[in-house]
């Protein structure tokens, strides 16, 4: 594995990981969430290409990614969140 | 006209008293209102009068020593001072009869008996109050002589770098004493001996001002009415003819100066008094540490190289910008718009980060743009975003005032944002209560006259353990705010929440295994921060007003994010959001990270913070830029430097930021760099990124160009031209457009003015900002915007701005640095008050005086385990690489931990640093590394190489011919 697929799997591990808390099947799609708000093209098709090394939920992630962006789990990756004006 | 100083009223304000009447007096037959508590000096000064005064200044309190200011009230005996006098309804004062006269000048003539009659030659010439008050009194003659006993023949101390101070001027008013006991807080000076004996003194006998505990904030050189402290540069240069007001480029604190001239020379910085931020106070940096715009290493020529291992070559900017523009053009061409990038400035302004991004987004077609604010506060943004739902803090500095606990934690603010420190200070001193949460023993722990109640030093990396504990303690002890909860809060989110640390393996006592910090203070701290403290009473409220504080000790770390929203838990659990005195401030550290964040320098938001998918937010930026946005995120700056060695990205434009001695892991930032084909520098100096660029671009300083930036408060400041840039005449932002006309982007700005009206039209929380708004109204803190016009120092006062405040679950998960027999120690970093982040500015000032290099502070235990002194030279070693350093040994830290500063290249502190970094924003995990350390003989291989290859990389092949300058 490259270096870079490396970082790449410790990163979305990482994601899911922290997301843990609430419960398997939401942070699965917490994660995917993340992932598909936060992550450049290059880097999502990395991971979706190459999935060894990911944990349960990351794995679950990037599959439910496969399919398609799923709708926004966290106030953070919420687009309609509002632009800070109050 | 000419120099007008800033007016000085003799006395603070008087604190306002809602419900309190103004009052009515009489002076010199002048009815005059003022607020009640307001003293007659003030008064008068207020309106159209100026008693004489010289021990009184209105940023300390009143003294009354001098005697000058005496006046005569119509009922009351003697002849009161005006300064210790506060004003009464229907008080007759009359502020000039014969008594008066008669001690006035009797004053005088005992000052003057005692003082040089150099005036002409003097540096304080037309700038000195003694002159003033001679002159307003009357003074013809001093019956006394001048043979008597004197202090004349004092000699001089000028070991400061920036200013003397001469005693021999000295009139010991004590105005300087006062100014660094009550501005400052640090408690440097005194006055030693009585009598005539009494001197000014920074310290013992054997100190002089820079020996002493003198942080040199310049507040003693400010108050002081005569030359005895005074700048060297007014020594020098002379009086300075005009002041032009603008916003300092170090800290996040943003404090505001008028910039004294004479012509296009800077004769001093002076902190102005109607800064909000500042309210006329200082640091060494702003105040003193300007001199690097004029540094020999100054860049004033373009310069370009084929490869970086060539020598750079001056050419004219003609040459520079068309031998850019062709290869991004061929490189996108050939790789695609995604092979291409920008990091914005978090030190250039508002308007300059706005074009940057524009650049990319617009120009080179992706969102690789990224800021320093990924280094440093992107969990912020994360986290705020997550749990109240805007991004960025929630109240103002004043708001301190307010505050009864302080709780600081990851922040050492008297070495980084050390104006508000002060501040806070002031708030301790008036008996705030303070708890602190660091490694390491900061000095706000035990400082002159501040203690703090509880100093939890944990160990690095448990930041989410002892807040999630400190949770637990308030929840199962019922000091939950449930009312407030239930009314701004998710209950559900609550609930959950609750339940989660409410479990026993989050009890402080569970936890003290981890976290090393003693569960009895642990639960003691958390009480305190929810109540008060035993014997709490107010009438005002039933639950004491906390604020918490917190900078990169919080978000450097793998769960920053998660560390920013135990935080946000914290607030909301005991109802501290949304009024004065309370919130989650984070300290934000430059002094535009904020607006570089605001302008849409983050790869997945465009200004404003709105996502890159919005489609209505692209919808607006593409009309207004005629481009198609990819609506794809982009590239954060570690992933670029992946995708750099990976072959996909290659090409850079870095404005005013230096990855390679600031980002983590130098040799995968070196690795990075070396595989692009076009890096182009944008700054001041030759600094250690551009030792891998192909393309340097001068830069121009922050008096050298007319912009906003925007500190930690979300305070939008105007910053003013003083003086034309050395780079040929380019501001940044001009440098900027020269680069995106030669690519075929028809810009056309001819001021800063106008990029900001672009802003307000795309970003709706700048909607109501403009340059001539902020010259009428001095500041505006954003979202300024119909539903708050005049803008919002305190957010989600009545309820969270954008839905309810959302409690999130944080557990607490080790990071994967772990210590081990290899590394048995943890290496922390932080900053120091002379000097700034990477040093590039203040590595090129005097203030090298105070820090000339980076030292390693460790514990004595782990010392001696180890033979190490004071001194010596240590090797510093992590995982991934090392370095040396000199050690200094100091019980700051527990043991088991190190920490050093950053300031300076050759320490290459981030080899030592890991990549792990935070899961949410990849902000890099510097607070923890594991480290050993032995002792060593010198300089490692690494940095006489690094030393050696960075010293070639700055060879300049001859100036640039006369005559082939183009423009």
């Amino acid at each position: 594995m490259s270096n870079t697929q490396a970082t790449l799997v410790r990163m979305a591990n990482d994601i899911a990981r922290n997301l843990a808390a609430m419960g398997e099947e939401k942070a699965a799609l917490a994660t995917a969430d993340h992932i598909a708000t936060f992550w450049e093209p290059r880097m999502r098709g990395a991971i979706l290409a190459d999935r060894a090394g990911l944990s349960p939920i990351a794995a679950r992630a990037i599959a439910a990614l496969a399919d398609h962006a799923p709708a926004h789990q966290t106030r953070a990756t919420a687009a309609d969140a509002g632009s800070d004006a109050g | 006209m000419g120099y007008e100083p800033q007016p000085d009223f003799g006395t603070p304000e008087a604190p306002k008293q809602p419900g309190v009447a103004p009052v009515t007096l009489t002076i010199d037959g002048r009815a005059v209102t003022v607020p009640a508590g307001t003293s007659v000096m003030r008064a008068a000064a207020e309106n159209g009068g100026q008693i004489p005064k010289l021990c009184a200044t209105d940023n300390v309190k009143a003294f009354g020593s001098c005697r000058l200011c005496l006046v005569e009230v119509d009922g009351m005996r003697g002849t009161p001072a005006s300064c210790t006098t506060p004003v009464a309804p229907g008080m007759v004062v009359r502020t000039q009869t014969p008594r008066l006269d008669k001690l006035r000048k009797g004053v005088m003539e005992l000052y003057i008996s005692d003082h040089p009659l150099d005036c002409l030659t003097c540096s304080a010439n037309n700038d000195c109050e003694l002159q003033d008050a001679a002159a307003q009194v009357g003074l013809r003659d001093v019956r006394y002589g001048y043979q008597g006993d004197n202090h004349l023949g004092l000699a001089t101390d000028a070991s400061n770098p920036y200013f003397d101070f001469d005693p021999s001027k000295c009139i010991v008013c004590s105005r300087c004493v006062r100014a660094c006991e009550e501005v400052q807080g640090t408690f440097a000076l005194t006055i030693d001996g009585r009598g005539f004996g009494s001197k000014v003194s920074a310290g013992q006998t054997a100190d002089n001002f820079l020996g002493s505990e003198c942080v040199s904030c310049g507040a003693c050189v400010q108050a002081c009415p005569t030359a005895t402290l005074n700048e060297k540069a007014v020594k020098t240069i002379g009086k300075p003819e005009r002041a032009v007001v603008t916003t300092c480029a170090y800290c996040g604190v943003g404090c505001t100066f008028r910039a004294e001239m004479r012509g296009e020379q800077l004769v001093r910085m002076v902190p102005w008094k109607d800064g909000k931020a500042n309210h006329g106070h200082s640091c060494v940096k702003g105040r003193f540490a300007w001199g690097y715009a004029q540094h020999q290493d100054r860049v004033r020529q373009p310069m370009i190289r084929e490869s970086i291992d060539l020598p750079w070559r001056e050419v004219s900017w003609g040459e520079a910008i068309g031998f850019t523009a062709d290869r991004l053009t061929r490189i996108k061409a050939e790789h695609g718009a995604r092979a291409l990038g920008g990091i914005t400035s978090s030190r250039c302004t508002n308007e300059e980060a706005f074009l940057v991004q524009k650049l990319v987004r617009g120009g080179f077609g992706s969102n690789n743009v990224d800021t320093c604010a990924r280094v440093c506060h992107s969990p912020t943004g994360y986290g705020l975003k997550t749990t109240f739902g805007t991004s960025a803090g929630t109240q103002d500095f004043d708001s301190v005032m307010d505050s009864d606990v302080i709780l600081v934690i990851g922040a050492n603010p008297t070495d980084g944002h050390p104006v508000f420190a002060s501040r806070m200070k002031q708030r301790l001193r008036q008996g705030a209560k303070l708890i602190v949460i660091d490694p390491r023993r900061t000095d706000l722990v035990k400082s002159p006259h501040v203690e703090a109640s509880h100093h939890l030093a944990l160990q690095p990396g448990t930041n989410v353990a002892v807040l999630t504990a400190m949770a637990h303690v308030i929840v199962t002890e019922g000091l939950a705010d449930l009312d407030d909860i239930r009314a701004r809060c998710d209950w559900d989110a609550y609930e959950d929440w609750a339940h989660f640390v409410s479990d026993e393996r989050h009890s402080p006592e569970t936890l003290a295994a981890v976290t090393r910090v003693p569960a009895a203070d642990l639960r003691a701290a958390a009480r305190l921060y929810a109540t008060g403290g035993l014997g709490w009473a107010s009438a005002q409220r039933n639950r004491p007003n906390g604020a918490i504080y917190y900078g990169l000790g919080v978000t450097e770390h793998s769960q920053g994010s998660s560390t920013v929203m135990a935080i946000a838990n914290l607030a909301m659990v005991t109802g501290n959001v949304g009024r004065r005195g309370v919130g989650v401030n984070p300290l934000r550290g430059q002094n535009n990270v904020q607006g570089a964040c605001d302008m849409g320098s983050f790869p997945h938001e465009l200004s404003g913070y709105r996502h890159v998918s919005d489609g209505a937010a692209r919808a607006l930026f593409e009309a207004e830029w005629g481009v198609a946005i990819d609506p794809e995120p982009g590239l954060r700056i570690p992933n670029m430097l992946d995708a750099a060695v990976d072959g996909t990205f290659r090409a850079l434009y870095v404005q005013g930021e230096d990855i390679l001695q600031s980002d983590p892991n130098t040799h995968h930032v070196a690795a990075g760099l070396r595989a692009m084909d076009c890096v182009i520098v944008h700054d001041l100096f030759l600094n250690e990124t551009a030792n891998y660029a192909h393309v340097f671009l001068p830069g121009s300083t922050f008096l050298e160009k007319t912009g906003t930036f925007t500190n930690a408060e979300r305070r939008i400041q105007m910053v003013r031209r003083v003086m034309d840039p050395a780079n040929g005449g380019y501001e940044d932002w001009q440098v900027t457009q020269l680069l995106a006309q030669a690519l075929g982007l028809g810009w056309s700005y001819t001021h800063a003015s106008e990029i900001m009206d672009e802003i307000a039209r795309l970003t709706p929380s700048f909607a109501g900002v403009s340059h001539a708004r902020l010259d009428a109204d001095g500041s505006l803190q954003w979202p300024v915007n119909a539903a708050n016009p005049d803008g919002a120092p305190i957010m989600h006062v009545d309820s969270f701005a954008n839905g309810k405040g959302k409690f999130v679950v944080t557990e607490y998960i080790p990071t994967d640095e772990r210590t081990g027999p290899r590394y048995p120690l943890l290496l922390t970093t932080g900053r120091i008050l002379s000097q700034y982040n990477v040093g590039a500015q203040t590595r090129r000032t005097e203030n090298t005086v105070w820090h000339p290099e980076d030292m390693l502070e460790i514990h004595p235990t782990d010392a001696e385990n180890r033979g190490v002194k004071t001194g010596d030279w240590v090797r510093l070693a992590s995982r991934v690489g090392e370095t040396t350093l000199r050690a200094t040994v100091t019980e700051r830290v527990a043991p088991g931990v190190v920490y050093t500063t950053f300031h300076h290249p050759a320490t290459q502190a981030n080899v030592v640093t890991t990549d792990f970094s935070d899961w949410a924003t990849n902000c890099p995990e510097y607070k923890v590394t594991a480290v050993q350390v032995v002792p060593s003989n010198g300089p490692t291989e690494w940095q006489e190489t690094y030393a050696s290859w960075s010293e070639k990389s700055r060879r300049i092949d001859g100036p640039l011919v006369a005559g082939e300058a183009a423009e």
